[in-house]
Order: structure tokens, then C-alpha cells, then sequence
């Protein structure tokens, strides 16, 4: 069996930010797997701008984003297949893959980076009755067909979910000249970006109705409409307010889970909150030489904050294999309190400077985020708005964190104004 | 074209009834409204192979249900179609059911099944660990089984065809002319000669026989709605789990199936219309609400899609395998045992074909076994390897959720009975099939048939008809033209 220093799995944005890091870190025997037969990932079908603002200051399309690190990849000749399927990751970091022209291989590795991304919930998550017609897609298969193949999905569309691929898609789609009659969000609040509500939407005269859900898909062959209804506080429809829809497409973005089939099969614990592997802060997984980063760990909101992860899991893969990792034995572990939904790294094993990823439950006006322990506030910052749409940071200072080593830390919101205005 | 047999409809029950009349030398037809095989009640049901306590003693459903229960592994494994002896239990939830499950277990051993059991309290969940503390006793079939209905129907009909049967597909019979001989099918202006033909129209059967004038049944079909579950909610389940029929109704099962899966349903909605195949917000509730009171622990979050299906309920109450006039069978009425019964239907109705003249020379070329599907998956390393070498497309996984290759899907497009759509893709590969239900390979999966068929991408639908899947290139006049 082959042996290789590092094996990167994904070829987008994580997984060739991660790769870079490694090598800039000094690890020169790297490979990264990816399945489509180009590198890129998800960024190659968002044509659309708005990529790299953070990173770069620039606004770039995906494919532009996706190129950038490419770029670097290449030149410094790190080593990757396209149309490589990994079929299965053991816990001792063995990668079974496959391709037309090798068959299938295996290869051992001192560490490994999973950086599979994500995928859309599919309409059978939903549980919404009615027929099966042609014509339902998830926001992400609609863009493929028209930004890859050059195919409309349909002439008029209802998008259900007003998550970021969805509020896109809805611009792309009255662009390419078909109607987008509305985009309905269970929530009370939309779980995209703000800049997206407004560019995609406001922008486009397109409605978007929250509080609002599909009870019903009609069509025999086609979709030839939906019934959509208002739902309560607690999310059930209220079968008074509902109304069809006349519709030949139904565009689905709601949700997206990490794809993580390949890390329950090496055993790697998870976190229920994100879906995602539980890692510290270097984003090494609780298996040893295994770390994780990008869209699989945990959906972002930003591809910026995907590449910045990505380093990080880089260079911590880099250390492993070069100095080995010996974890504290006394971590500080860190959990979301009240307002916050799950917090990254779950764990830090080391006083070192570090940024902790987390996201909120509700929309809230000018909130106090706190970090404590025990009833003791380590620190306090204060945000004008937050959003579960939008990934939120703090950052920690290795000297602070010194006196927590063995401690629990919790992450909570507070609200700053009275409630109710 | 003047055929000896004309077998309308081919779901499983004609697929079937073809495979067994192509061992002979025959002229054999089989044409099917839809765009594909296996597209009626076939496509959606329970998946069940009854082991036969069931059925009333002495109905023609028990005699064909235990015959076609005993032949239906042998067959299986003929036609390469997944089977497996899971065993079933009629669980009791009280304990003045457990007198329905004594009966149940008389009727049983009178219909002839083999090793039947009633089992107590400690030994049912000794069984199936992850029950409902509530069961209280089960009758044990062994010989009760599950298989992938439209896998069986695909491979079916593929081997007939593969034997000299021929398949007409988006034909549907519109009317029914006698001749001296025999009988012309009609479909609009198509037509086709027949001197027998097989009435195997599902919840059309009534409608066929009335184009012969024979009106001596009616069909309605019975709703029934399923929920399926992602591999990883099986969990410990590994038998079918029935609910012991009592006055409260016949309830609603939880099984694995062969693709470990976890399947919940049907309900049991009786409808006038025929087509009629969605899913309510009702039956959903009611097929979660069975599923948790069987399993307490299931993860109904892992549920992939949801779908229904129809029945073809008879008037008679018992299958309806009738001459109303000489060469013309009906083969109606094949409700729930009818996937059980399948195989034996089949040898069945051939005897009547030859009871009523028709002569059957047997072939000696007659191909007993499918030519093998590629089960890549289920290949070791080193044939995986192999089969890579021989054609590149194998090692090209296009459906990440269940690993199916490129050359798998080309192989189901290529082989009888060809994949023409999207839907007929994932029924013969399960491409599709898995959690994403689709989304990244869908897409995919389209590329390949336009580029199989030689039609362009707009004209590949996801089952016939006007299920089209896009509407042609981006930027095209007709698009603007619709704002």
C-alpha cells in the first residue's frame, strides 16, 4: 500500500486552502482526491459576485475565487486526481478511492483532511405531501443546469427556503427571463444574508413571504402549481390563509447538511449541533490525524471564512506530521449557551490565540455576546445585529486563555435594549 | 403483426406471466401505457413476500400466495433480483389480540406455510430488540421475506425479452376489436392481432374486460401511502413487523427492504380516482404515528421521500383469474398478496392458456437466468478492479449517495428493458435513490441519457410524457417570450 504524508479529500475551496497551508507549513507529500473532474468545488456553478470581500477586498465570481487558489495549488505542484471517488476512510487513515485509470487504491496516510462539503436537503426531508411531478429541484441542481449546462429548469418558479442558494438562484432565474413568482421562508426571518435579501430580491421585485411554507405540490407529469400557507408560531400552516399558486417549478433551499459519510466511517465522534466533526482548535477531529475544515465541519456563510478555516486545519496537519501532537491533557471545552446555536472549535487544547465560530438562534438588534466561565466573564463584545443567516467570531487571546486550561467556556448572547421594540 | 399472446400491461404480474409464456414458442407482446415498465401499483408497494396465513383457506389469493412464496427465491436468484427470507411478525399489543394471532396461526398452517410460531412476550423481543415495550406476543413467519417489487418486474421483463418477448411502451389500449381468430389491440390508430390475450391492467383491469363486454367486476383502487428511510435508520429491525389486525383495522407495517432501508406504510384509502397518487398531510401523520408506537426509537428525521401507491381492489374479494370469452384472460383484482403470489400467477395463467388450445413447445434456447446485472458495489476489490480494466466507466462514481457508476448506468439504459428517463435510471441503479435524492447526480444522470439515446437534453423527461426536466437553453427567444 502506498504511503502519503497527507491526503486532502475535496478539491474546493477547503480542501485546496488546506492543502496550500500544509505545504507552506513544510509538508511537500501531498494529495488531494476530488470527485468532479475539475477543482473548485461548489464555487464553479456560483458565477455570481460577492466572493473574496474579506479575504481579498475584491469582488469575485466563484469560478475567479476557486482559480486564485488553484493557481497557487499548481504552482506549488501539489499533487491531485479529479474523478476520484473516495469510497471509504478507516480510523487508522486508510483512504479507499477509485477512479476510471487506477481502479481502485489504496493509500495510508499520517494525517488526513476532510474537506467533503455539503449538500441540500432534499424535499423528502421536508415531508411536504402532494405528487412527485418533474419539475422540484433544490436550489443548487437548478443553478448547475443553468450556469454549468446551460439548461433553464423552468419558466415560473416558487423557492422555498430563503437560505443563500436560494436567494441567489432567484435573481438568476428572473435574469435568465423566467418568473420568480416568490420565495416563501418558514422562519420569521430569513436565514440568508442581508446584501443577498437586497440584491436578489428587493432588487428583482420578488416578494418574499416569511412565516410562510408549501403545504402542497400539485402536477401530474409537471408541477402545475403549489399551495402555499401562512404557518404559526409554532410553524404549523394555518390551512385558512391557504392559496395556490400556479407554478411549473419548484426551487427547494432549505438547508444544508455536511456531508459526513466518509467520517462516520472512520469513527469520528460528532457534534448534533453542526453536524460535523466535534474538533479543537487546530480542527483536529478526537481521532488523531484526522481534521476537518470547510462546509463539512460546519455550513458557513462565507467561503472567506471556509479558506481562513482551511488554514487553519492545514497548518495544524502540518504540525501533526512533522512534530507529531502530544493534546493537553487539561483542554478547555466550549459550549453555546443561551442565543447561540453551537460554537467551533468545541475544543482548545493549547493557550493559543483562537477564533471561535459560532451562530444564534434568533435575529436579535444590538446584543452583548459573552463568553464565561462558570459565572466568571471572560470576555464581552458587542454586535449592532446578529442573524442565524450570518457565522459570528470571537476571538480569544492565548495569554487569556492560560488561566482556563481545564475549564469550560459558554458562549451566550444578551440582549442589550429592552425586549418588545 | 399477428401474435400468439398480447399481454396488456406490464407491471409484475405481466412481466411475469410474459417471462414464464416466452419458455415456450410463442409470439409474445407485451404492451404498457406508460414510459416504462413497472410505473402502476409495482412501483409502490410494500415490498413484501407474505409467507400465505393471510388469505382466506381455499381463495385462490392463498393457494397462489403460498405456491408463489415458495417459488420466489429460486426465481430471485434466476433473475439476479435481490430476496431476503427476514422472516415476519404479527405483533399484539394486547392481550386479547393474541387471540386473532392463534387464529391467524390456524389459517396459516391450513393454507399450507411452513413453520409458523407464536412467540411470547420474552422471545418477541428477544427477536427484535428495538419493539415497542407495549407487544405483547407475535406470530412468527420464517418464510416471510421481502424483494424490490419493480427490480423483480425490470428483471422480468428484461429476461422475457431477452427470450423473443417483445415490449411496446406509451402504448395504451383504447379499444378492443374481436376477428375470427383472435383479437386487435388498439392504441389510436396503432394496432396489433393477437389470438390470446392477458388482462393484466392493474386498476384498469375493469375498463380493459369492458372492451370486451365484460362487465362481471369492478376494480377500485386503495390508496396507501409510504415513507422511506435512510440506511442508517434500520438500526436493529430486521424483521417485518405487522400489527395484528384487529377492529381498530389492519395497520400499518415497518420493514426493512433490501436496500436497507427502512420502509413505514401504507395506508388504506379507498378512492374513485385512478391516478390519484399523492401523498396528505393525514396518511404522512398516520404512517409516523405507526412507525413510533412500533418503534419508539425510530428517527423519523431520516426520512428520504415519501410516496403512494394504488391498489387494484376487486369486487370479488379474491384475485379475479377468469375467461370471459375464449383467449381472453383477466388477470384483475391482484391486490395485496399479488407481488407474493407473482410467480405462481404466472405458471398459473399459462396452464389456463393451455387448457384453452394453446399449444406450448418448449424452447430448447430458452435463457433461464438474466443476463447478470453489475452490482458493483457488492464486487471485491479485485473484481471491482477488473471490471474497471474492462470498461473505464465503472470506475466513474456518478451517484455519490449509493455509489453508482457511470458504467452501471449506461449498462441499465443499455440492457432490456432499456432505462429511457430519469426514473427508469433510478429504479434499475438506485442513482438517485439515496439521501440527496438526486441533486448532484440528477443532473448527471440526464447527460447520460441524452447522450445514450441520441436525444437532446430537453427531451429527457424523468418518467415519459410531459415530465420534462427543463426547458430547454438558457437565453432562448421562446423564454423571454413567455414574460
Amino acid at each position: 500500500m502506498k504511503t502519503i504524508d497527507l491526503v486532502v479529500i475535496g478539491g474546493g475551496p477547503a480542501g485546496m486552502g488546506a492543502a496550500i497551508a500544509a505545504y507552506d507549513a513544510g509538508v511537500r507529500d501531498i494529495l488531494v482526491l476530488e470527485r468532479d473532474h475539475r477543482l473548485g468545488g461548489i464555487l464553479e456553478q456560483c458565477i455570481h459576485n460577492g466572493f473574496g470581500l474579506h479575504r481579498f477586498k475584491e469582488e469575485l465570481t466563484g469560478p475567479e475565487y476557486a482559480w486564485r487558489f488553484e493557481k497557487e495549488l499548481r504552482e506549488r505542484k501539489i499533487a491531485f486526481r479529479l474523478d476520484t471517488m473516495v469510497l471509504d476512510l478507516s480510523e487508522d487513515k486508510v483512504i479507499t478511492a477509485m477512479n476510471a485509470e487506477e481502479g481502485i487504491f489504496r493509500i495510508q496516510a499520517k494525517a488526513v483532511i476532510l474537506a467533503m462539503g455539503c449538500r441540500e436537503r432534499p424535499r423528502g426531508a421536508l415531508n411536504t405531501p402532494g405528487t412527485r411531478p418533474a419539475g422540484i429541484y433544490t436550489a443548487g441542481t437548478a443553478q448547475r443546469y443553468i450556469n454549468i449546462m446551460g439548461y433553464m429548469p423552468g419558466k415560473k418558479a416558487v423557492i422555498l427556503g430563503s437560505g443563500d442558494i436560494g436567494l441567489i438562484m432567484a435573481r438568476r432565474m428572473t435574469w435568465e427571463g423566467a418568473k420568480v413568482e416568490m420565495v416563501l421562508e418558514l422562519m420569521p426571518y430569513s436565514g440568508g444574508l442581508t446584501r443577498n435579501i437586497v440584491q436578489c430580491l428587493k432588487d428583482n421585485d420578488i416578494p418574499l413571504l416569511l412565516s410562510h411554507t408549501i403545504v402542497e405540490i400539485h402536477g401530474k407529469e409537471r408541477v402545475s402549481g403549489v399551495t402555499i400557507a401562512q404557518v404559526d408560531e409554532n410553524r404549523k400552516p394555518m390551512m385558512e390563509t391557504a392559496r395556490f399558486v400556479e407554478c411549473d417549478t419548484v426551487l427547494l433551499s432549505v438547508g444544508l447538511l455536511p456531508e459526513n459519510e466518509l467520517t462516520r466511517k472512520a469513527g469520528v465522534p460528532m457534534d448534533v449541533r453542526t453536524s460535523g466533526a466535534l474538533v479543537d482548535q487546530r480542527r483536529m477531529t478526537e481521532i488523531p490525524g484526522i481534521f476537518a475544515c470547510g462546509n463539512v465541519l460546519h455550513v458557513h456563510d462565507l467561503v472567506d471564512y471556509v479558506s481562513e478555516e482551511a488554514e487553519i486545519a492545514g497548518r495544524g496537519a502540518a504540525e501533526y506530521i512533522l512534530q507529531g501532537s502530544e493534546p493537553d491533557p487539561n483542554p478547555v471545552t466550549v459550549r453555546p449557551g443561551n442565543g447561540v446555536r453551537y460554537t467551533l472549535p468545541q475544543r482548545i487544547d493549547r493557550a493559543e490565540d483562537t477564533t471561535i465560530f459560532f451562530r444564534v438562534t434568533d435575529v436579535h438588534p444590538a446584543v452583548r455576546i459573552r463568553v464565561k466561565a462558570g459565572e466568571e466573564t471572560v470576555l464581552m463584545r458587542k454586535r449592532p445585529r446578529v442573524a442565524p443567516g450570518e457565522m459570528e467570531t470571537v476571538r480569544i487571546l492565548g495569554s487569556k486563555l492560560q488561566g482556563y486550561m481545564g475549564q469550560t467556556l459558554t458562549v451566550e448572547l444578551e440582549e442589550e435594549a429592552e425586549h418588545g421594540t | 403483426m399477428l401474435y400468439d399472446v398480447a399481454i396488456i400491461g406490464a407491471g409484475v404480474v405481466g412481466g411475469l406471466i410474459a417471462r414464464e409464456l416466452s419458455r415456450y414458442r410463442l409470439k409474445i407482446v407485451m404492451v404498457e401505457r406508460s414510459h416504462d415498465v413497472a410505473m402502476g401499483t409495482t412501483k409502490a408497494n410494500s415490498a413484501i413476500v407474505h409467507a400465505g396465513y393471510d388469505a382466506e383457506c381455499g381463495s385462490l389469493k392463498a393457494k397462489l400466495n403460498v405456491e408463489g412464496s415458495r417459488m420466489m427465491e429460486s426465481l430471485c436468484r434466476k433473475l439476479g433480483v435481490k430476496y431476503l427470507r427476514n422472516g415476519s411478525l404479527v405483533v399484539a399489543y394486547r392481550p386479547q389480540d393474541m387471540e386473532r394471532i392463534g387464529k391467524l396461526y390456524e389459517r396459516g398452517k391450513k393454507n399450507g406455510v411452513e413453520g409458523l410460531e407464536i412467540l411470547d412476550t420474552e422471545k418477541l423481543h428477544q427477536m427484535e430488540p428495538s419493539l415497542s415495550q407495549e407487544a405483547v406476543g407475535a406470530l412468527f413467519a420464517p418464510s416471510g421475506a421481502i424483494v424490490c417489487p419493480y427490480e423483480l418486474n425490470i428483471a422480468a421483463v428484461g429476461n422475457a425479452m431477452d427470450n423473443g418477448a417483445e415490449l411496446l411502451l406509451d402504448w395504451e389500449v383504447t379499444k378492443i376489436t374481436e376477428d375470427g381468430d383472435g383479437y386487435t389491440l388498439w392504441s389510436g390508430e396503432n394496432h396489433l392481432s393477437a389470438r390470446y390475450v392477458i388482462n393484466a391492467s392493474g386498476v384498469y383491469a375493469d375498463h380493459v374486460a369492458a372492451m370486451v363486454g365484460d362487465s362481471s367486476f369492478t376494480i377500485r383502487p386503495r390508496k396507501g401511502q409510504y415513507m422511506l428511510l435512510d440506511h442508517d435508520c434500520v438500526g436493529s429491525v430486521t424483521h417485518t413487523l405487522f400489527n395484528v389486525p384487529n377492529e381498530l383495522g389492519k395497520g400499518i407495517l415497518v420493514t426493512p427492504t433490501v436496500d436497507q432501508n427502512l420502509l413505514l406504510g401504507p395506508t388504506a384509502e379507498d378512492q374513485e380516482d385512478r391516478e390519484d397518487v399523492s401523498t396528505t398531510p393525514e396518511g404522512l401523520e398516520k404512517v409516523q404515528e405507526n412507525a413510533r408506537k412500533v418503534i419508539p426509537s425510530v428517527n423519523l428525521r431520516g426520512v428520504i421521500t415519501a410516496f403512494a401507491g394504488l391498489r387494484a381492489v376487486g369486487s370479488t374479494g379474491d384475485f379475479i383469474i377468469e375467461s370471459p370469452r375464449q383467449g381472453f384472460w383477466n388477470v384483475a383484482g391482484i391486490e395485496s398478496p399479488g407481488l407474493s403470489s407473482a410467480p405462481a400467477i404466472a405458471v398459473y395463467v399459462t396452464e389456463l392458456l393451455a387448457g384453452q388450445g394453446l399449444l406450448l413447445e418448449e424452447k430448447e434456447d430458452f435463457m433461464e437466468e438474466r443476463v447478470a446485472v453489475h452490482r458493483f458495489n457488492e464486487l471485491s476489490m479485485e473484481e471491482k478492479n477488473r471490471v474497471i480494466r474492462e470498461n473505464p466507466l465503472y470506475g466513474h462514481v456518478i451517484c455519490r449517495c449509493e455509489s453508482i457508476t457511470e458504467g452501471e448506468i449506461v449498462e441499465a439504459i443499455r440492457q432490456n428493458p432499456g432505462a429511457r428517463d430519469l426514473d427508469g435510471v433510478k429504479r434499475r441503479t438506485r442513482a438517485g435513490m439515496g439521501r440527496c435524492q438526486g441533486g448532484f447526480c440528477g443532473p448527471l444522470v440526464t447527460e447520460i441519457l441524452s447522450r445514450e439515446l441520441g436525444i437532446p437534453l430537453e427531451k429527457v423527461t424523468k418518467f415519459g410524457g410531459g415530465s420534462y426536466l427543463n426547458v430547454g437553453k438558457t437565453r432562448e427567444e421562446h423564454i423571454h417570450e413567455n414574460d
